[in-house]
């Protein structure tokens, strides 16, 4: 008898697509549990060693606390109601309700955002990046508000500045949504625009409304232990990687782009911080090299899943020196408190980040774009589409205007109902044992 | 007895605790502590910010002794703890009244 290959019948052709359906969302649905879990510990522990560090030690329990307070306040409230405000239909600026109480978000794909894993898994993955960007406001207001209202201002802050923001750039018909059909197409890989330049110009807000810090500049406020900032910011590197990576919502080669450019990003920032100042301080610090690495990872966030590795290395470097400058240079210029530097690292790595993606992003790493009839088109201005570093800049626009005004209006209600700054003498014993009752270091016992 | 009171560099504790146990000194108490004398301190930087540190980190050690082993220790503390550069420290020698053992009330030179 011949060895001659039987045609296979339509009943086995169905069952072997459903297999590798079911392999592929196997792949993709253990990556994107990773990277959920990676974000998480973004903020803690990463965010809270990395704050934790820099206040004095009376503080220190306090600052971990506001992160640790993101952790459980906006898990509930996305359940309740952020989740359905960000991804339901809704309008260009907003979500609806459909998906209060997370109605109808089960362990069924939904295409429009990833074809591959449980909505479920989605929707966790995103809950992570919703903790975190409050969390890094609190970097603005450290050392000097009520956790009362500390909480209260960033419930607000989550339901009236993050999930309009998120929506309009990653929500079914929102205004900037570049794959869904946006009239201002951003790109935002990863939340340039939605996570720092939001978190990082609400702390612009935050640190002027609620001014300096009792003594500052006059007394000194050095970092109780740039161990554990150091500590923290190498968590946040690691986490980034799912951050980024865990963007592309998918485990392929996307994945891989983001999660090299994300590195290159990092690596090359910290070089560049570190330079500027070796250049001109004559020492490179231990937290300069962390602050430029975090800056760098600020900065490559929108074009982690757009950009080739070399443009990476550019985007970290000019990240790097500009934040640098930033926070040595303009926040002593004008002398805003902005404590641990939120507005610095984040609201300018964030900016400069979504504009350089404009013009670093190319059609040979993502074929975002296409036409009418499924051609790739130019993404930025390496492949001579200078339109998108308008179409960034409009996303930049909404995303500071919208921070300044909603949290300007958040921050003076909250004012009114419970006050903002601890008394005095609150401040000058600190928050741990004001707030929680609690020291972080108990050398008697 | 007198006590002998050093102010020295961390870094030659276990120095000058070697060279006090070589002359027959057994007991001591070591306190850490932050201080100037002419030396001044240095300044830092975190990110941009200027900080002077003019306390700095010191080791105080403190021992009491009988009468003729004070001229010995203090050599022992000075051939162990002199760099020679500024911020090596200071010895201080003071006459002290009495002495008491609390396991056995012992008293005097004897309870040392």
């Amino acid at each position: 008898m011949s060895a001659m290959a039987q045609t296979p019948s339509s009943d086995q052709v169905a069952k072997l697509q459903a297999q590798i359906a079911a392999a592929q969302s196997g792949a993709d649905n253990s990556w994107m549990l990773i990277s959920s879990a990676l974000v998480l510990m973004m903020t803690g522990p990463g965010l809270a060693l990395f704050y934790g560090g820099l206040v004095r030690k009376k503080n220190v329990l306090g600052t971990m606390m506001q992160s640790f307070a993101m952790m459980a306040i906006v898990t509930v409230l996305w359940a309740f109601l952020t989740y359905s405000l960000t991804f339901d239909s809704g309008t260009s600026f907003i979500g609806g309700l459909h998906h209060i109480f997370l109605k109808g978000v089960g362990l069924n794909p939904d295409p429009d955002y990833s074809a591959t894993i449980p909505l479920q898994t989605y929707m966790i993955y995103q809950l992570m990046f919703a903790i975190i960007t409050p969390a890094l406001i609190t970097g603005a207001f450290a050392e000097r508000m009520k956790f009362s209202a500390m909480a209260l201002f960033l419930t607000l802050w989550s339901i009236f500045v993050y999930s309009p923001m998120a929506h309009m750039v990653w929500g079914k018909g929102g205004l900037l949504n570049a794959s869904l059909g946006g009239r201002f197409p951003t790109l935002d890989f990863a939340g340039g625009t939605v996570v720092h330049v939001t978190s990082g110009v609400s702390a612009l807000v935050c640190a002027l409304y609620l001014g300096k810090r009792l003594g500052y500049p006059r007394e000194a406020t050095p970092p109780h232990s740039v161990v554990l900032s150091f500590i923290g910011a190498c968590l946040l590197w690691v986490g980034w990687f799912g951050f980024n990576a865990g963007s592309a919502l998918n485990s392929g080669t996307l994945a891989t782009s983001a999660f090299v450019n994300t590195h290159f990003g990092a690596a090359a920032a910290a070089l560049g911080w570190m330079a500027a100042e070796w250049i001109r301080n004559g020492k490179p610090s231990a937290l300069g090299g962390i602050s430029g690495a975090v800056a760098g990872l600020v900065a490559i966030t929108p074009a982690a899943g757009f950009v080739k590795p070399m443009s990476a290395l550019v985007i970290g470097l000019a990240a790097g020196i500009f934040c640098y400058f930033m926070v040595f240079k303009v926040k002593n210029r004008f002398g805003y408190d902005d404590s641990l530097d939120a507005f610095g690292v984040h609201g300018a790595g964030g900016t400069l980040g979504a504009i350089l993606t404009g013009f670093f992003a190319s059609s040979a790493i993502n074929p975002i774009f296409k036409d009418a009839n499924g051609n790739t088109l130019p993404s930025g201005a390496v492949d001579g589409n200078w339109h998108q570093v308008l179409n960034q800049l409009v996303g930049v626009a909404i995303a500071w205007v919208i921070s300044i005004i909603g949290t300007l209006v958040l921050l003076r209600f909250v004012d009114l109902v419970v006050g903002l700054r601890v008394p005095r003498e609150h401040e000058v014993e600190g928050l741990d044992l004001t707030q929680h009752g609690e020291e972080g270091y108990d050398f008697a016992s | 007895m007198q006590k002998i009171e050093a102010v020295i560099q961390p870094s030659k504790l276990d120095a000058v605790k070697d060279a006090l146990v070589e002359v027959g000194i057994e007991g001591m108490t070591i306190l850490e502590a932050r201080g100037h004398g002419r030396q001044k301190g240095h300044t830092e930087f975190y990110r941009g910010r200027e900080y002077t540190v003019d306390l700095l980190p010191k080791i105080k050690l403190e021992t009491v002794v009988p009468d003729e082993l004070v001229e010995k220790a203090i050599q022992a503390i000075l051939s162990a703890a002199r760099s020679g550069k500024i911020g090596d420290g200071k010895i201080f020698v003071s006459k002290i009244d009495e002495a008491v053992r609390i396991r056995n009330d012992e008293r005097g030179p004897s309870a040392l």
